[in-house]
Formats: structure tokens, C-alpha cells, sequence
């Protein structure tokens, strides 16, 4: 199984905080293998073109962005 | 925060439980409407049992704040809850993608509007003021939006309209959308553009594909049940402040002094609010009571507001935020601009309402 590269946009605000904590946490349950990756910088949050953190990218697909992520829908993100 | 379903559906469209999700917001809202009807009588009881002179000043604040906490607080909680389930119709990306290449001028008026519907928040000003500018929504535009979305929300409309009346809400709509629309106009016009930080000026915003998420009628109402947890979770400290401070100047500040320093004989009175409402940093919640008070005790309402507004729009922890992106100059024009706004709606105010 490949681990699946997820990166959590945000400038480092507790919302960015809780769900990176909540993607991991949803990755053990699953037993999915993960690397989360804190994306802090502004330019590079902005160059991924959302406009609201926290934003979440799995392999390079933004699939979420502003506001703390429901955590089924993290499940469906990451299988 | 843990999931609500032992297996995780796959986009459901319908939620099994609509109906009693329904019925359970609809039971919610009649209770609400009970409790409030009698917060006011219930506030008398309990002051009156209580060892102080009826129309004391001690009595006077004890019952403003008796009273206002709960008012408030549920006002709060039913106001938010509703924003809430309107705003899961938007989105920053969204609102970006309308406002995106859009003239100034009708941009502006848009971007306005926009700021009052659209989820904001401010630890988010940063991205949400790159992204929009590197999407190449007009710096004017953009600001319009950065103006009106913290100063014209439903916090500070729904307790105005609860708290003062619904003219003066429904004034603070149109002055504070105008001051928004006006302010970001000008700054468009002034094409300052290079007073970016560099950094900005480069970024390019990716394409963006995000998933088309099904939202169910229940996803809505949770969306409203998260914003009172979170929005009154936050504020909640801000209002009993607030309340208090409302409640010592109920009580004890003298009417002739008020009236004086804040009436509208005292023609310094507006900017003088303007610029002590600069480093003064609250939010919509904890300033209403303060203005309530205010207004019962003779202040004119033009300096009230002129005063709310500055607390409000312009403050130094945004103002330290935006510094990442925005060099000194344009934050003293942005200031400038706003502050001058808001100093024309107090003294508009004050002539028309006499």
C-alpha cells in the first residue's frame, strides 16, 4: 500500500492545529498510511488557491478548504 | 469532532433523519421564543428580592446587567445560529470566483454585500486577502470585502436590531455597507497596487477543482450548530464585558456628562470617538451593550455609531496581521480612508437624526 501524502494548509491557527490531529487520527483508525505535511507559508497556502484555511490536500488535490473538516468526510478523503 | 456514523455513507443526499432534525430546530426556536418573553419579568423578581433601594444606581446596573446577560446571550445564540445555515450557501472560493475580474465600482458594491453573507474569519485574512488578489479580484474590491465582512455582520446587526431598534440596525447596514463600498472604491482609484508587499505580488493562485460536496437540509443545521458553539464559545467573555461596562454607565455615569462629551452640541465628539475607537479592539458583542447605555443616556447617535464603527473595522491586531502583506503606507491610506468613512457617517448621522 502506498502512503498517501497529505497536506494541511494554514499559517499554524489552532483550527489548522485540530485537523491535522483529526486526519491522523482518522488515518489510524483506518489504518491508512499517511505523511502529513504543515503548510505554513502564505505564499504557498495561496498558491494552492483557496481562500480560506484550514485547507486539506491529499496528493495533490485540494479537497477541502476553510473551517474544521467533518470527520467522515476525512474518511472518504483519504480511503 | 468524532463521527457521527458507524460507517461512513457514501454523499448521502438525504439524511435518514430530516425530519427529526427539523422538528427538533423548529421545537428549539419555540422554546427560545418562550424564555425570552420572560427574561425581562423574571429580571424584576430577582433585583427585587434583592436588599437595594428600588432606583438606585446600584438597583439601575444590577438590573441592566440581570437582564441583558441572558438577553443577549440567547439573542446571540438564535442570530448565529441562523447566519450559520445562510452561510453554508457560501463559500470564501465561492465569493472569490463572482468577485474575480469583476470593474470597480459595481465590484465594490458586490464585494460589499458579499463580506456580509460569506464565512469569515480573521485569522483567515491573510490567505483570504492573497487569494482574492492573486485570483485577480481588484485590490479596491478586495478591500470593500475586507471592510464590510467583520464590521457588517449578523452579530452587530442582530443585537442592534435587538437591543436599540431596527431603524438604527437597518441604518448601520446601509452606513457601514456605504463606508465599505466608498472606502474600497477609493482606494481602487488611488492604484496602489505596488504598495503590496513584494512577496504578494508574485504569488499565483493554483487552479482550484474542489469537490462538489453534497449538502444535506441536517449538514445545514449542523452548520448552525457549530457557529453558536464556536462564535458565542468565542465571544461570550467580550459580552459580559461589555454588559458591565453598560451596566456601570447605566448606573452611575451622570447623564449631563454623557451628554456633553458625546451630544451632539460637542462638535469634536465624532472624530474624537474615531480615533479612540482605533486601538480599542472589541468585537460587535461586547460594543452593543456599551452603545445601549450610551444612547439611554443621551449620547448622540451619529458619535455612538461612529464610535462602534471605528472599534470595530478599524483595529491594530488586524491592522498587525495585515502588515505581512501590506506595506505601512497602505495600511496609514487604508486607515485614513476608512477613518475619514466613518467620521462623515457620524457627523451624516447626527444631522439627519436630531
Amino acid at each position: 500500500m502506498t502512503t498517501k501524502n497529505i497536506k494541511v494548509l494554514g499559517p499554524g491557527c489552532k483550527r489548522c492545529q485540530t485537523t491535522a490531529e483529526m486526519v491522523q487520527a482518522e488515518a489510524d483508525r483506518l489504518g491508512i498510511a499517511v505523511t502529513i505535511e504543515k503548510v505554513t507559508d502564505y505564499a504557498a497556502i495561496a498558491g494552492w488557491g483557496i481562500a480560506a484555511t484550514p485547507g486539506i490536500v491529499v496528493d495533490g488535490k485540494v479537497v477541502h478548504a476553510g473551517g474544521l473538516p467533518k470527520a467522515e468526510d476525512i474518511d472518504r478523503w483519504i480511503a | 469532532m468524532t463521527g457521527c456514523c458507524s460507517t461512513p455513507a457514501p454523499t448521502p443526499v438525504r439524511h435518514p433523519h430530516t425530519a427529526a432534525w427539523i422538528a427538533g430546530t423548529v421545537a428549539f426556536v419555540a422554546v427560545w421564543f418562550l424564555i425570552y418573553g420572560q427574561l425581562r419579568p423574571a429580571a424584576d423578581r430577582i433585583v427585587a428580592a434583592l436588599p437595594l433601594e428600588p432606583g438606585s444606581p446600584a438597583a439601575e446596573a444590577l438590573t441592566f446587567f440581570v437582564y441583558d446577560t441572558p438577553k443577549v446571550l440567547m439573542l446571540l445564540t438564535l442570530v448565529v445560529f441562523a447566519m450559520g445555515i445562510v452561510r453554508s450557501f457560501f463559500s470564501p472560493e465561492r465569493t472569490r470566483a463572482l468577485l474575480a475580474g469583476r470593474r470597480e465600482g459595481l465590484g465594490n458594491v458586490a464585494a460589499a454585500g458579499l463580506g456580509i453573507v460569506t464565512p469569515f474569519c480573521s485569522c483567515s485574512a491573510v490567505p483570504l486577502f492573497i487569494g482574492f488578489v492573486s485570483a485577480g479580484v481588484p485590490l479596491g474590491v478586495t478591500f470593500s470585502f475586507l471592510i464590510a465582512a467583520p464590521m457588517v455582520n449578523e452579530v452587530a446587526l442582530g443585537l442592534l436590531f435587538a437591543l436599540v431598534g431596527w431603524k438604527v440596525a437597518l441604518t448601520y447596514l446601509g452606513f457601514g455597507l456605504g463606508v465599505a463600498i466608498v472606502s474600497g472604491w477609493v482606494i481602487g482609484r488611488l492604484h496602489l497596487e505596488g504598495w503590496l508587499q513584494d512577496w504578494v505580488r508574485n504569488v499565483r493562485a493554483g487552479a482550484i477543482d474542489l469537490p462538489v460536496e453534497t449538502v444535506t437540509v441536517v449538514d445545514r443545521i449542523r452548520a448552525g450548530i457549530d457557529a453558536v458553539k464556536d462564535i458565542v464559545g468565542k465571544v461570550w467573555i467580550w459580552i459580559l464585558a461589555g454588559i458591565a461596562a453598560g451596566a456601570a454607565i447605566h448606573g452611575w455615569v451622570p447623564v449631563d456628562l454623557i451628554a456633553a462629551i458625546m451630544g451632539r452640541e460637542a462638535w469634536w465628539s465624532v472624530p474624537a470617538a474615531v480615533v479612540i475607537g482605533i486601538p480599542m479592539y472589541s468585537n460587535a458583542a461586547g460594543i452593543i451593550p456599551v452603545v445601549e447605555a450610551l444612547l439611554a443616556k443621551g449620547a448622540a447617535l451619529g458619535t455612538v455609531l461612529a464610535f462602534m464603527m471605528s472599534v470595530i473595522a478599524l483595529s491594530l491586531p488586524e491592522m498587525i496581521i495585515l502588515r505581512r502583506v501590506l506595506t505601512f503606507r497602505l495600511i496609514a491610506v487604508f486607515v485614513a480612508v476608512v477613518g475619514l468613512g466613518i467620521l462623515a457617517v457620524g457627523y451624516l448621522f447626527n444631522a439627519l437624526f436630531g
